[in-house]
């Protein structure tokens, strides 16, 4: 009985291993740097925690330590823009990502099961292949002599210049997130019991006004999740805006990268990982109690 | 429910003298008329024309895939007709859709709103009618009183029970006032006691609002308590129809014999008349049946005998010989409490079955198993079937 008990609780200590490994471990990492300052110096930041001076040493370390760096951030106008327009992109390309994603959800749902298949493996295909080969194979169709523009020019229009644009960052976030924001919100309504709109009917609802009463409320948990699920990365994506996305585009993914590898500012590019990654965990929260929530009706 | 807390109804008195089906004066609530129902070249309903009257409670009674659900989603809007016209008040109801028919349906899985509290399901037809809130407000309380959900407004269904949840169902159905009220399987998911307090009920509370209801149910149990009168469905078409009391003690079909209760049935020809009672020779009993003069049998014709089997009396002494006196050994006793089933086995190696109240609680001398017995049954117990 007390071996199996321990081999249960070994069992359950894997993904905490697995966690604090992979995730703790590097947070903590990332948190100090965010701490520290730039220094020219390799790794280029100080102070470093010097084992040999023992305790004093460490004491010597801590009190190295400042806030100094998130300090800064708020007072550069680069990063504020950068937090902004994050925000801006994730959201509006959530809210077109919405608008496509709930009538390719709903169509998936109420169709006949052939074409169901089919429609749900053109939305999971694009996986088998890798995300940068799509995101480059977009650069292919946007760029001014590309695809999209020979095709303009054969109906005698265009050509239009959309690559290193706003536009074509919108493009590459709603087609590279599609599919997180479609299969949950098919879940939820492929769910949904048929009699629940018969009964709305029955009660003197015509067919948009049981959608309206209905469906669209029991499937605000899939809004919800799709929302997030695409939300929370497009803020931080970095390959989308850096490869189709002008020079002058700003988001923090791309901010990041400038400092650690162009600047050699580590302590600044992880205090803005950090912020980025406080910003992030309210939508996350939400999500969880979002997927509770979602446990628990979906009886 | 207490007796006090329920307003008293006199039932039997009341529905005794209703019967406007018999009135040729009365204009039927609903008229199905020669309605053909296909699904994929599968008749569901089979050429069915049925007058339903305002204030009735009104079954129909048949297996599951006799039709039933599908001629009340018929009326409901949820299906339209292959042939044939369905009728509201004397209005053809073809190209109304559901949310246009003064129609509520009770659904068999009860289909409450899960994202609504139990009240904003029971409002949730008034809003649609765009009554104001107040009254809404009014409405609702009265219907949860009335199927005594009081203090449960402000819980959503998975909160609820079983039973609880049946009666949401029951009062958003009926909050819009419709013209009549559809039950599909109302009481299916309930277990047995409260299925049976909750047959009481609806019939209460029929008469309370003076609605018309039409049940969908395959328990004959359901059908005979509840119903005014109830149509019996077999592959799409009404077999018979009559009130409860007529359909147990007159079937017109071995099949209706058959489904509703139990029944034995003695195949026979009809041999002698003497004006008087008809004469059934049958391999069962060595002097045949004596059936009460039925001019429906030609001589020499088969028919079958349908006898319930609390009709059939059982002997321990040998009664004077005759007709309708059968010999056989118990090969079965069921003791119901209420009630005692004898299964006999017949020289012929046939098995009847044999019922009887248990009037008081002991007997002198019980019939027990592999006890030798007399079965007789009067003459008019039976119902002489040709098909």
């Amino acid at each position: 009985m007390k071996a199996r008990r321990d081999r249960t609780s070994l069992t359950a200590l894997a993904p905490f291993l697995w966690l604090g490994l992979f995730f703790l471990f590097p947070f903590l990492l990332v948190a100090k740097l965010s701490l520290s300052e730039t220094a020219l110096a390799m790794p280029p930041y100080a102070p470093r925690l010097d084992w040999s001076q023992g305790i004093a040493g460490l004491k010597a370390f801590l009190a190295g330590l400042d806030f100094e760096t998130y300090a800064r951030l708020p007072t550069d106008r680069l990063y504020v823009v950068a937090y902004l327009s994050s925000l801006k992109f994730a959201g509006v390309a959530t809210f077109i990502l919405l608008l496509l994603g709930y009538p390719l959800a709903y169509a998936m749902a109420r169709c006949t099961p052939s074409v169901r298949r089919a429609l749900l493996m053109a939305v999971i295909l694009p996986f088998w292949t890798s995300f940068l080969i799509r995101v480059y194979a977009l650069i292919g169709i946007l760029k001014p002599e590309g695809l999209l523009n020979v095709a303009l020019r054969a109906v005698g229009l265009g050509p239009v210049s959309l690559l290193n644009t706003d536009t074509a960052i919108y493009i590459g976030l709603v087609y590279a997130y599609l599919p997180f924001m479609v299969l949950p919100l098919y879940a939820v309504l492929e769910r949904q019991q048929h009699d629940l709109l018969e009964a709305a009917a029955d009660l003197g609802c015509t067919p948009l006004e049981a959608f309206w009463r209905v469906t669209f409320p029991l499937s605000l948990p899939g809004v919800a999740a799709g929302s997030l699920l695409c939300f929370i990365p497009m803020v931080g994506e970095f390959v989308i805006p850096d490869l189709l996305g002008g020079s002058s585009t700003l988001m923090l993914g791309k901010t990041i990268w400038t400092e650690f590898f162009a600047n050699r500012d580590w302590p600044a590019a992880s205090a803005v990982a950090i912020v980025l990654l406080f910003t992030l965990v309210i939508p996350i929260v939400l999500y969880q109690r979002q997927q509770a929530k979602l446990t628990e009706l979906g009886r | 429910m207490t007796e006090r807390s329920r307003p008293r109804l006199n039932i039997g008195a009341v529905r005794s003298t209703f019967a406007p089906w018999a009135d040729p004066t009365a204009k039927p609530l609903v008229r199905f008329e020669n309605v053909v129902k296909r699904f994929d070249g599968e008749t569901a309903v089979n050429g069915v024309s049925l007058d339903i009257y305002p204030g009735e409670f009104f079954a129909l009674l048949g297996p599951s895939g006799c039709g039933k659900t599908t001629l009340m989603r018929l009326l409901a809007g949820f299906e339209t007709p292959d042939e044939g016209r369905v009728l509201l008040a004397g209005e053809d109801l073809a190209g109304k859709r559901p949310h246009e028919r003064p129609v509520n349906m009770m659904f068999q899985s009860y289909a409450l709103f899960p994202h609504l509290s139990v009240e904003r399901n029971i409002a949730f037809g008034l809003k649609q009618q765009g009554m104001p809130k107040d009254e809404i407000a009014a409405r609702v309380s009265e219907m949860l009183s009335l199927v005594r959900l009081d203090g449960l407004a402000k819980r959503k269904p998975h909160q609820l029970s079983g039973g609880q949840r049946q009666r949401v169902a029951l009062a958003r159905a009926i909050a819009p006032r419709p013209k009549m009220l559809l039950l599909d399987e109302p009481l299916a998911a309930l277990d047995k006691k409260l299925r049976e307090e909750t047959q009481w009920e609806l019939m209460a509370l029929q008469q309370q609002l003076g609605m018309t209801f039409l049940i969908v149910t395959h328990d004959q149990e359901e059908a005979m308590v509840t119903a005014d009168r109830i149509a019996v469905m077999r592959s799409g078409q009404i077999v018979q129809m009559g009130r409860p009391a007529d359909v147990y003690e007159a079937p017109n079909s071995r099949y209706v014999a058959d489904f509703i209760g139990d029944v034995n049935i003695f195949e026979g020809v009809a041999e002698h008349a003497d004006g008087l009672s008809v004469r059934l020779a049958s391999a069962e009993s060595p002097q045949g049946f004596d059936i009460v003069e039925d001019d429906r049998i030609p001589l020499g014709s088969t028919a079958w005998l349908a006898v319930r089997p609390e009709k059939i009396l059982v002997h321990l002494d040998e009664p004077p010989p005759g007709p309708n006196r059968m010999a056989g050994k118990v090969a079965d006793i069921g003791y119901l409490g209420d009630w005692t089933t004898y299964l006999v086995e017949l020289e012929s190696g046939r098995t009847i079955r044999a019922a009887r109240a248990n009037a008081t609680r002991f007997v002198d001398r019980p019939v027990d198993w592999d006890d030798q017995v007399w079965l007789t049954f009067a003459r008019d117990a039976g119902v002489v079937l040709t098909q």
